[in-house]
């Protein structure tokens, strides 16, 4: 059976700029990636690249057929949703019209039961279900990002960094969620992460990207007990 | 009394105009944070059309529906093939575009359609109606006009399609992570914009008649409208658009003249513009350094 997702020599670049150089990666079917670096490593690049957001060459493998070269909102029809950095919330809308958008391509009628699944996770959201989604908190607004990704009903879930800007005690909790979802729903994640310690301790493989390349790989467990890769990339 | 009521409500008839055509500009600025300076001249093209087909036989709405489904497709072609490219250009480079735009679309209805001033028929009866009050015709444009902001305000609030239009234009890069066709959505706001702009062009032609800057002064004062109730605010337009033309009629009935109401808009333009730029209903924008 292939891999989820493959990535074979993928480079990408902001016009001039080349970010990766050359990446090879996998997200196998069911598990929880980690793709850990310092800042400017590329990580949010590979995500944007995956989902067609930056221009890109090389090869990515969706279940075994190519993505790369098509639009954002084709990969996402195949089965990719993105939680990306700054979540991406429709601030002027909703939270019920947040939610109704990430159900957007779905022709299916169990919409209705996924969003009370998605209250199940999140009943915060129950609770601000009219309010408008700017006026939400930086958790909530996480915990929005992650919902609305969740009702494309994807194959692939790519997480930009959930910790991000957010308190401790919230991190907790949004990586608690992060758990009951890998167990109870049926998607693959890939996740990005600069706290290194709490990604390692929630993935089973994990990649450590320095500069646009990779320069780690394996099980998430291994690298997490290799106090020399630690010491000197993971700096924890 | 009788008079300044019936300034009123003739007011609120030709307000429905221009809330119409300001709720165009709203919808097309919310997209492309730019104004489409050829609404007026799109209008006026639709309700050639419309004169058009109903010069050859066809029923009045039957011409007038048709002409709306011709304005539609040509909003999206314009987008598709104009403005489309003009994406990621310069602010000037955009509105170069809008402007040439207007002029080409001038000349067009003038080459096809000829210059000289044509009457346009009403459907509605022509006695007056409620006492005198209201002409046939405002009451049954009102009515339409009317109708048309609420089933675009409903298409908008509670079809899916109409959410995913608003996102597209709040936030296109996370409209595409959902998978909505961005692109797709921003054309199809101007094939909505530009059967807007038909209704408000047929609705008030049988008043101003029929020549190819029969709008020029109407965007105007739909442009005044939008800027008093928010550029950025689409109920704040129509309210706008509908509070110009009561202030139209009563200043040009009891204070300035008809010689000089369209130095009103102008007049309202310049000071919303300096008191409170943001307009009544609208957002300030607020960008982080």
């Amino acid at each position: 059976m292939p891999a989820l997702l493959e990535a074979k020599d993928l480079h990408a670049a902001y016009g001039e700029t080349k970010v990766l150089h050359g990446l090879d990666f996998t997200v196998e079917e069911g598990g929880v990636t980690a793709l850990l670096g310092a800042n400017g490593a590329g990580k949010t690049t590979t995500l944007r690249a995956i989902c067609g957001m930056v221009r890109t060459s090389g090869q990515i493998l969706l279940g075994g057929e190519p993505i790369q070269g098509s639009a954002t909102e084709d990969i996402v029809r195949r089965g990719v949703a993105h939680v990306p950095d700054g979540r991406g919330t429709f601030m002027e809308l909703t939270v019920e019209e947040n939610m109704r958008l990430g159900s957007y391509t779905r022709r299916d009628t169990n919409v209705a039961a996924d969003f009370d699944r998605m209250f199940g996770y999140f009943p915060r959201l129950k609770e601000r279900f009219r309010q408008q989604a700017g006026t939400l908190s930086g958790g909530e607004q996480q915990m929005l990002a992650i919902a609305r990704a969740l009702l494309l009903r994807p194959r692939l879930l790519l997480l930009d960094e959930p910790s991000f800007g957010l308190a401790p005690l919230i991190v907790q909790d949004i990586f608690a969620i992060l758990r009951r979802i890998r167990d109870s729903e049926r998607v693959s994640v890939l996740l990005v992460e600069q706290n290194a310690s709490l990604a390692l301790a929630f993935a089973e493989d994990a990649y450590l990207l320095e500069t646009g390349r990779i320069v780690v790989a394996g099980k998430a467990a291994d690298i997490s007990r290799d106090e020399s890769i630690r010491r000197s990339y993971l700096g924890y | 009394m009788e008079g300044l009521i019936h300034q009123v409500i003739s007011g609120i008839a030709t307000g429905g105009i221009y809330a119409s055509v300001a709720l165009a500009l709203v919808m097309i600025y919310q997209a492309t944070h730019h104004i489409n300076f050829a609404q007026g001249e799109m209008a006026t093209f639709s309700t050639y059309i419309a004169l058009t087909l109903i010069n050859f036989g066809l029923p009045y709405w039957v011409a007038f529906f048709a002409t709306l489904v011709i304005s539609f497709v040509l909003g999206v072609v314009i987008e598709r093939v104009l403005i489309r490219p003009m994406t990621n250009a310069p602010v000037l480079s955009a509105v170069g575009v809008f402007v040439g735009l207007l002029l080409i679309i001038n000349s067009l209805s003038g080459w096809f359609f000829d210059y000289t001033i044509k009457q346009f028929p009403t459907p509605f009866p022509s006695q007056p109606m409620m006492g005198g009050y209201i002409s046939g015709h405002e009451l049954g444009s009102t009515g339409v006009t009317l109708a048309v902001l609420i089933a675009v305000y409903l298409f908008f609030r509670h079809t899916s399609l109409g959410l995913a239009m608003r996102a597209a234009a709040l936030n296109p890069v996370s409209a595409r992570l959902v998978g909505i066709r961005v692109g797709w959505m921003l054309a199809l706001g101007w094939g909505l914009a530009a059967a807007i702009g038909a209704v408000a062009g047929c609705m008030v032609a049988p008043i101003v008649f029929l020549d190819p800057n029969m709008m020029s002064g109407i965007l105007l004062y739909a442009f005044a409208g939008a800027l008093l109730g928010g550029i950025d605010s689409p109920l704040g337009a129509v309210l706008g658009g509908f509070a110009v033309g009561v202030i139209e009629n009563l200043g040009g009935a009891y204070i300035v003249g008809t010689e000089l109401k369209l130095t009103l808009a102008l007049v309202i333009i310049v000071a919303v513009l300096t008191v409170k730029p943001t307009g009544l209903m609208g957002r300030a924008v607020q960008s982080r350094v």
